[in-house]
């Protein structure tokens, strides 16, 4: 099971570094959001999954034997909203500076004008 | 008692959401908010004098002991950070309503101000991993709010690519945090810190190391990360450039300065001389980019870089001097940026360029704001007996002690060359014939906006006069820093 979460985590990885390099400024923040939840992924599969018939739950009461590690879902809840947070921003940020700029190619966004 | 260290927290952030309901009523905001800022001040002052006295705040939220719940930790190297921030954010905000258009102040400018306060109080007094990375963020998104204030052209074009630097960065360090977790089980400091002493993975250590270092590398930009540094840093408003510079990296440098002495002090041969080669470099590499650049407010964006190396260089070395020359560096160096970037904007303001081949001759009519500037550069350059001298003198004792000669060399050169580029505006900024003004209107304002500066300045002049008064309590800051177990037994209470 963690082998899957490794793999599945590195394709979004990868998936989201080669967006990240495109020009076109709606693909990088496409990219951003997939590196992300490539993070969420691999925070869940650190903090070892317990793969029992129907799985564990992460609470730790009397008598229960098997459970999933709690701390790394509460990490991963903070940091997906955070990470939501920051795309919707990133979404406004980029509509304006399209709009504005009059392009959304990061080629043609480069700062030469301060020289 | 220990409730205290929550407050430099709560409060900016309260006052920050307070600020948000009536952004509307300009002057009782603007108001409001000074009044906030200096009675916030004077209340660090008084927290600092208690862990001074005392001994360090430690808070464990909700009542849960240390290893287990959220803990915020408020020792000394804390405590002098957030008071030197807070010392940074009075002279901002009394310099903010003459720099700032109206559209730009009633747009939430206080709120974002507060939090970004909030947010960098809080990176310094965290005690945990997870929640430096969430007060990373909140410094963030309140500094994502502060660069497009005013909603430029190249305004909007820079802070994209600062978002997405810092967002990618962010992402890095979550890994980075899982990582780590997965070797040692806890994203608490201080148990962190007793957990990798026992734990036999040195090789997986240091990767993790390595990867934390360029996570806060690249927040304090450090060589080679530092290319996303200058340009978004110039382009909003003089005051948030000021905050920017004054807060920002420093942020980082922490992260650098607490990570490295407390938690991965196990393999100092690879990670410390490495960092010894880089400060070198990002010393070298900033004072190139500052003599690069006719743009005077590019060249003070430039100048952050050196003086990151210089605060790396004592982390490298790692001995008592040297550490207590960083501290020294880092304090004298929030001042000094905040002091630089209001200086140049209101130079920029009244001169109405920022090319230096078109200014000339202002201080016939700005002498205030030409000696200001003067001395400014000769305390970032770290002429005797101001404050930058002070720290640099400690860094390069702590570097000949262990025979260092190479780095003294390049800090030298690169001081001498970060004096140069400062006079350089001096003297083509200011010297020349005496001209006609070309915004007569703006005389007034412009030698208003020096006042706050100036108070700012004299701050770091004592700083520097005063250093017998503050150097011991630097020095035992940097014995704490030495000596992880008090931070660590402090916490864990054993």
């Amino acid at each position: 099971m963690e082998l899957i979460m490794a793999i599945l985590a590195g394709i979004l990885f990868t998936t989201g570094i080669y967006n990240l390099l495109q020009k076109q400024m709606l693909r990088i923040i496409i990219g951003t959001g997939l590196i992300s939840h490539g993070a969420h992924l691999f925070i869940l599969t650190m903090g070892e999954l317990e793969t029992g018939e129907s799985g564990a739950p992460p609470i730790l009461t009397e008598g229960v034997e098997s459970y999933t590690d709690p701390l790394p879902q509460a990490l991963i809840l903070t940091s997906i909203v955070i990470s939501f947070g920051v795309t919707s921003l990133l979404l406004v940020l980029a509509y304006r500076a399209a709009q504005i700029n009059g392009t959304d190619n990061m080629e043609q966004l480069r700062g030469t004008d301060y020289e | 008692m220990s409730n205290l260290a929550a407050l430099p927290i709560i409060l900016p952030l309260l006052a920050g959401i307070l600020a948000a309901f009536i952004h509307k009523k300009r002057t009782l905001v603007r108001i409001g908010s000074q009044i906030f800022t200096v009675a916030h001040l004077l209340l660090v002052i008084w927290i600092f004098l208690q862990v001074k006295n005392q001994g360090s705040l430690v808070l464990e939220t909700g009542d849960w002991a240390a290893p287990y719940g959220i803990i915020l930790v408020g020792d000394m190297l804390s405590m002098t950070l957030v008071l030197t921030t807070n010392i940074v954010a009075v002279a901002c905000v009394f310099f903010a309503p003459k720099s700032l258009s109206e559209q730009q102040e009633s747009f939430y400018f206080y709120t974002f101000f507060l939090m970004l306060i909030a947010g960098v109080s809080g990176a310094f007094l965290t005690g945990d991993l997870f929640n430096l990375f969430v007060f990373f963020e909140v410094l963030l998104m309140a500094s994502y709010g502060l660069i497009v204030l005013g909603n430029g052209k190249a305004q909007l074009r820079e802070s994209l690519k600062y978002v997405l630097i810092n967002l990618f960065s962010s992402m890095l360090f979550v890994t980075t945090i899982s990582f780590l977790y997965s070797v040692v089980g806890t994203v608490n400091m201080a148990q962190i810190a007793e957990r990798v002493q026992e734990v036999e993975q040195r090789g997986v250590l240091t990767t993790i190391a390595i990867m934390f270092f360029f996570v806060f590398a690249t927040k304090a930009a450090v060589f080679p990360l530092y290319y996303w540094l200058p340009r978004p840093y110039i382009s909003p408003n003089p005051v948030v450039s000021a905050l920017f510079g004054a807060l920002l990296t420093k942020v980082g440098i922490y992260s650098i300065l607490r990570t490295f002495t407390l938690i991965f002090n196990q393999d100092v041969e690879l990670t410390h001389t490495l960092f010894i080669y880089l400060a070198g470099l990002t010393m070298l590499f900033g004072v190139i980019g500052a003599l690069s650049t006719n743009n005077v407010k590019l060249v003070i964006a430039y100048n952050i870089i050196p003086a990151v190396g210089f605060m790396l260089m004592g982390i490298g070395l790692f001995s008592e001097v040297s550490i207590s020359g960083t501290i020294y560096y880092l304090v004298h160096d929030m001042i000094i940026k905040g002091v630089l970037f209001l200086l140049i904007g209101a130079i920029v303001y009244v001169a109405g360029t920022s090319d230096l081949r078109k200014m000339g001759g202002l201080i016939h009519h700005y002498p205030v704001l030409g000696w200001l500037f003067f001395v400014a550069s000769l305390v970032l350059a770290g002429i005797p007996p101001f404050s930058g001298f002070i720290g640099k003198l400690l860094l390069l004792r702590g570097s000949l002690a262990q025979e260092e000669i190479i780095i003294v060399i390049v800090a030298l050169v690169s001081s001498l060359l970060i004096l140069f580029s400062m006079i350089r505006i001096f003297i083509r900024g200011f010297w020349g014939e005496k001209t006609e003004l070309s915004y007569p209107e703006r005389k007034r304002k412009g030698n208003r906006m020096a006042w706050p500066v100036a108070g700012l300045l004299s701050l770091s002049i004592l700083l520097g006069m005063g250093a017998e008064w503050f150097y011991p309590s630097i020095q035992s800051i940097a014995e704490y820093l030495m000596n992880p177990e008090i931070y660590i037994d402090s916490v864990l209470k054993e």
